[in-house]
């Protein structure tokens, strides 16, 4: 019988390797190594919400239908009865209460997009904090960079689809923002709109790039994305054995397509979970759009919001001085613009170019697999704690009426204290996480060096108490004394010997300057000489 | 104690002013490993995990065939849950089981891969290089006489997406009339109604206090663009204690006995300002909250929003309706980079005050 199946399994690998020599594919990808740790899990989820969203959204492609044309409802929800609203918010309510299951699929798809930017944050964040971004990444950086802005694009025209009153405010606030941009404001609207806001032609617009220019951009990229991990190979966390010329792990067939494929599984039945047990946009209790009502405490998607609080950060007035100016008769509006254009055109492309930054600093050349732990990156968690600082201040202000609410606090206030908080507090958990890496660096130099207190005291013939310590094993040893010391870099003087001022200098001088904000201050890994010395010390 | 024998076997911890790599941590054997009981166990458990899942798939036929929630609109809950769990088990029975079986069946030992740096070779870089001056010099291109060639082909490959975009955009903003942004549909003599239901309103109607969300009456009506004009034309209507109602300079006939009417538009983005705190007279905006005075000509008093609301100039009717004496006398709205530019601007019977400055 095996021996039949065996055959059998042969003679067709054969009949396929003969037309596609997949073999050749098979010996590249069936044993390929990974290391394994949960926070690698990151971007699967990631992954996995988004076929998660394929799947549930080939569904309701079904059954919604992108219209704004306007019809009398008088389907089962009564209380909807004789309303006026668009087919595409009726079609929504049909899905929800008339098709079986579709409240489920239309949850499972709101509660999976939520998860896939949520997936694609945290595991940015991982990639940014253990410097996974380093050479030879910088370019899947740039892709997942770009991933993680098409996923808010793919969020936000899914989320404003249904045409409720909620989301068609949060189009409002797009169509004003895009209005301030000087010159053509007014016609990107006119082209974004098909003529004036709301008009007829947005939600059909939005229908297209929603389910097939953004979601195959991403299946492109995602593609890129995942051949790149395989050519690079995965990155590891450093420990006994690894090296930044080998890769150590368990292999791609079977560890890793059971443990991959069941997490696929495990994120799918988790948000069908959530989705069973959890209401998400009960568009059929805000109602279809209508360009008069808006409610209080009512906020966009959470990766929307930032930009949200930046608008309500931004003052119309600062002490007496207007934000939005007339030059020559024409208006230039900076309390929109700042918020809504120009800061995260900056947070964004700070964001995109990270790695270079980090490489003017450091002058390194060599390819880096081996991850770094993140205290021993001190001013680089702490420019990401500052981001996520930044990010956190916007969210607070975008949410603002909720706190309040919450609080018993003003509404005022909390907006005044945030547009403070929005330049100090970067600047302070920038200084705070600086120091405690410093902490946990001064913290393994003493492991290294003194070893694990036992709690056991001993007395010397002589009387003397010590303490005993117990030396670290090699393993732990190798982990807190093997990451890079980098120094800041020298760059050659101002003037060659001919007393000439070299080209290039300025900006040599800029690297300089910035690799010194990096490494200057700095806790270096305990050297052979320094242990030998306190083994030494501790044995007399 | 054991620790300190292995410190003694151990390999030397650093050479030559260099730290050494220990190399792998041992392996540790799980339970299955050595155990064939536990061995047995772990594999009745994956199946059993396997075995969850199809229950749940069995489950969610049962729910789908047996609930229909299309009979009675309650039962939407009710399916919505069991669906929602029975596929969770589904799922999950397949993905713990899988996982479960990785982790403790499956050999795990780590192994090591080498990796190769992902530059080419030297060689290889000097072929590919020459490959790319072979293929240009077979071209030609290298030669200095093709520049007609090479601008011409720059030119030609450069403004062909015009051919598709100018068409492609030029139809997507309909007529580009972007004037129509300062027009809205109120004139002289229209009446303001209620939203929704649009029946016009009485100034005995409105007691001091009260505020009426207003549009146009017709507008119901309309058989096209009437989100577009219900867009801009929404106002509030508010009766103060003319007693403490500071007119603007140059709008003291814009309103009637304390009755004032304001663009409900937000001048930051263009939110409805829907919130009136009548104690204070503060109109205040969910979305971004700009805070308006509307006793002070709606100027704003905290927020994002620079300029004050428009105000639409009212009158009453013989019969006592409330009636527009005008169009708005300047866009409402947010802001945008030519909305102070008179070009086909609205028809102003009276200078357009523009900024609310406030006599008291």
């Amino acid at each position: 019988m095996g021996a039949k199946i065996d055959a059998a399994a042969t003679g067709t690998a054969n009949w396929v390797d003969d037309r596609t020599s997949i073999g050749g594919f098979v010996k590249f990808f069936a044993r390929k190594l990974f290391p394994d740790h949960w926070s690698f899990m990151l971007g699967e989820i990631a992954l996995y919400s988004f076929l998660v969203l394929l799947v549930t959204g080939i569904f309701l492609t079904a059954f919604f239908v992108p219209s704004m044309d306007q019809v009398t409802y008088e389907g089962d929800f009564a209380t909807m009865h004789g309303v006026e609203m668009s087919k595409a918010f009726e079609s929504t309510l049909v899905t929800s209460f008339q098709v079986p299951g579709g409240l489920l699929i239309r949850q499972m798809h709101h509660w999976s997009a939520l998860l896939f930017t949520a997936a694609i944050v945290t595991h940015m964040a991982r990639v940014f904090f253990t410097g996974a971004f380093r050479k030879p990444r910088e370019i899947n950086w740039l892709v997942g960079f770009t991933l993680m802005i098409l996923s808010l694009a793919a969020g936000f025209t899914g989320y404003s689809l249904p045409d409720d009153v909620l989301s068609g405010n949060g189009l409002r606030i797009i169509d004003g923002v895009v209005k301030s941009i000087p010159l053509i404001g007014t016609y990107i609207s006119y082209w974004l709109f098909g003529g004036e806001f709301p008009g007829e032609a947005l939600i059909p617009r939005m229908f297209t790039a929603h389910i097939l220019l953004v979601p195959g951009l991403i299946l492109g990229l995602v593609a890129v994305h995942l051949f790149l991990v395989f050519l690079h190979k995965h990155t590891q966390y450093p420990g006994g054995g690894r090296k930044d010329t080998n890769v150590v792990g368990l292999p791609l067939f079977p560890v890793y397509m059971a443990k991959a494929g069941g997490f696929f599984f495990v994120v799918f039945g988790a948000v069908a979970l959530v989705a069973g047990l959890f209401t998400i946009n009960p568009v059929w209790n805000y109602g279809p759009y209508d360009p008069s009502p808006v409610s209080a405490g009512t906020q966009p998607d959470w990766y929307i919001l930032f930009i949200d609080g930046a608008l309500r950060l931004m003052p119309g007035w600062i002490a007496g001085h207007p934000t939005e100016w007339v030059i020559g008769g024409y208006t230039l509006s900076w309390n929109i613009l700042v918020p809504a254009v120009i800061l995260p055109g900056l947070f964004f492309g700070v964001l995109a170019i990270y790695p270079w930054i980090e490489s003017w600093a450091t002058g390194d050349r060599g390819e880096k697999h081996v991850l770094d732990r993140p205290r021993n990156a001190p001013v680089r968690t702490g420019i990401g704690v500052a981001l996520i600082t930044f990010y956190v201040v916007l969210v607070i202000e975008g949410s603002n009426d909720i706190v309040a609410n919450l609080f018993h606090l003003s509404l005022n206030d909390i907006t005044k204290v945030n547009r403070l908080a929005i330049f100090v507090m970067p600047v302070i958990m920038f200084l705070i996480t600086r120091r405690i890496c410093f902490g946990l660096q001064r913290k393994d130099r003493e492991l290294v060096l003194h070893g694990h207190e036992t709690g056991r005291i001993v007395r010397h013939e002589h009387g003397e108490y010590i303490e005993v310590h117990q030396p670290l094993s090699d393993q732990e040893l190798w982990l807190r004394v093997s990451y890079d010391d980098i120094a800041p870099l020298e760059i050659a003087s101002e003037y060659n010997d001919r007393g000439v001022r070299r080209k290039g200098y300025k900006w040599d001088r800029f690297k300089r300057r910035l690799s010194r904000f990096y490494y200057e201050q700095r806790i270096q890994p305990v050297t052979p000489a320094e242990y030998e010395e306190a083994q030494h010390h501790a044995h007399h | 104690m054991s620790t300190e024998e292995k410190q003694h076997t151990a390999a030397p911890t650093h050479e030559d002013g260099e730290w050494v790599n220990p190399g792998l941590p041992p392996h540790r054997p799980r339970r299955a490993d050595n155990d064939p009981k536990a061995d047995k166990r772990a594999e009745r458990q994956t199946a059993a995990l396997f075995g969850l899942s199809i229950v749940g798939t069995v489950a969610s036929l049962a729910v789908y065939f047996t609930l229909d929630p299309t009979e009675e609109i309650a039962n939407i809950r009710t399916t919505n849950i069991l669906l929602g769990i029975s596929i969770c088990f589904a799922m999950l029975g397949i993905g713990l089981g899988a996982i479960h079986w990785a982790r403790t069946l499956m050999r795990d030992h780590e192994m090591v891969e080498e990796r190769h740096a992902l530059r080419t070779s030297d060689e290889n870089r000097a072929v590919a290089v020459q490959y790319l001056k072979d293929g240009a010099e077979d071209s030609g291109l290298t030669t200095s006489r093709r520049t007609l060639l090479k601008g011409s082909l720059i030119t030609a490959v450069a403004i062909a997406p015009l051919a598709v975009l100018v068409p492609q955009i030029g139809n997507m903003g309909r007529n580009w009339n972007v004037a129509e942004f300062r027009h809205t549909m109120w004139k002289a003599g229209t009446r303001l109604a209620r939203d929704p239901d649009g029946t016009p309103i009485k100034a005995a109607d409105v007691t001091i206090g009260s505020v009426f969300h207003v549009i146009p009456e017709g507008l119901n009506e309309l058989e096209h663009g009437k989100l577009e004009e219900k867009a801009k034309a929404v106002v509030l209507l508010i009766r103060m204690d003319p007693s403490q109602l500071n007119v603007v300079e140059g709008r003291e006939s814009w309103s009637f006995d304390g009755i004032v009417a304001y663009s409900k538009i937000c001048t930051h983005v263009g939110c409805p300002v829907a919130l009136y705190e009548q104690q204070t007279h503060h109109l205040l905006c969910p979305c971004h909250q700009s805070t308006f005075d509307v006793a002070n000509g709606a100027k704003v008093i905290f927020g994002p929003a620079k300029r004050p609301l428009p105000q639409l100039p009212i009158a009453v009717d013989d019969e006592g309706y409330i009636i527009a004496q005008s169009d708005f006398l300047e866009p409402v709205g947010p802001s945008y980079w030519d909305r102070l530019k008179h070009g086909s601007g609205a028809s102003s019977p009276e200078p357009t005050p523009t900024t609310g400055e406030v006599t008291s």
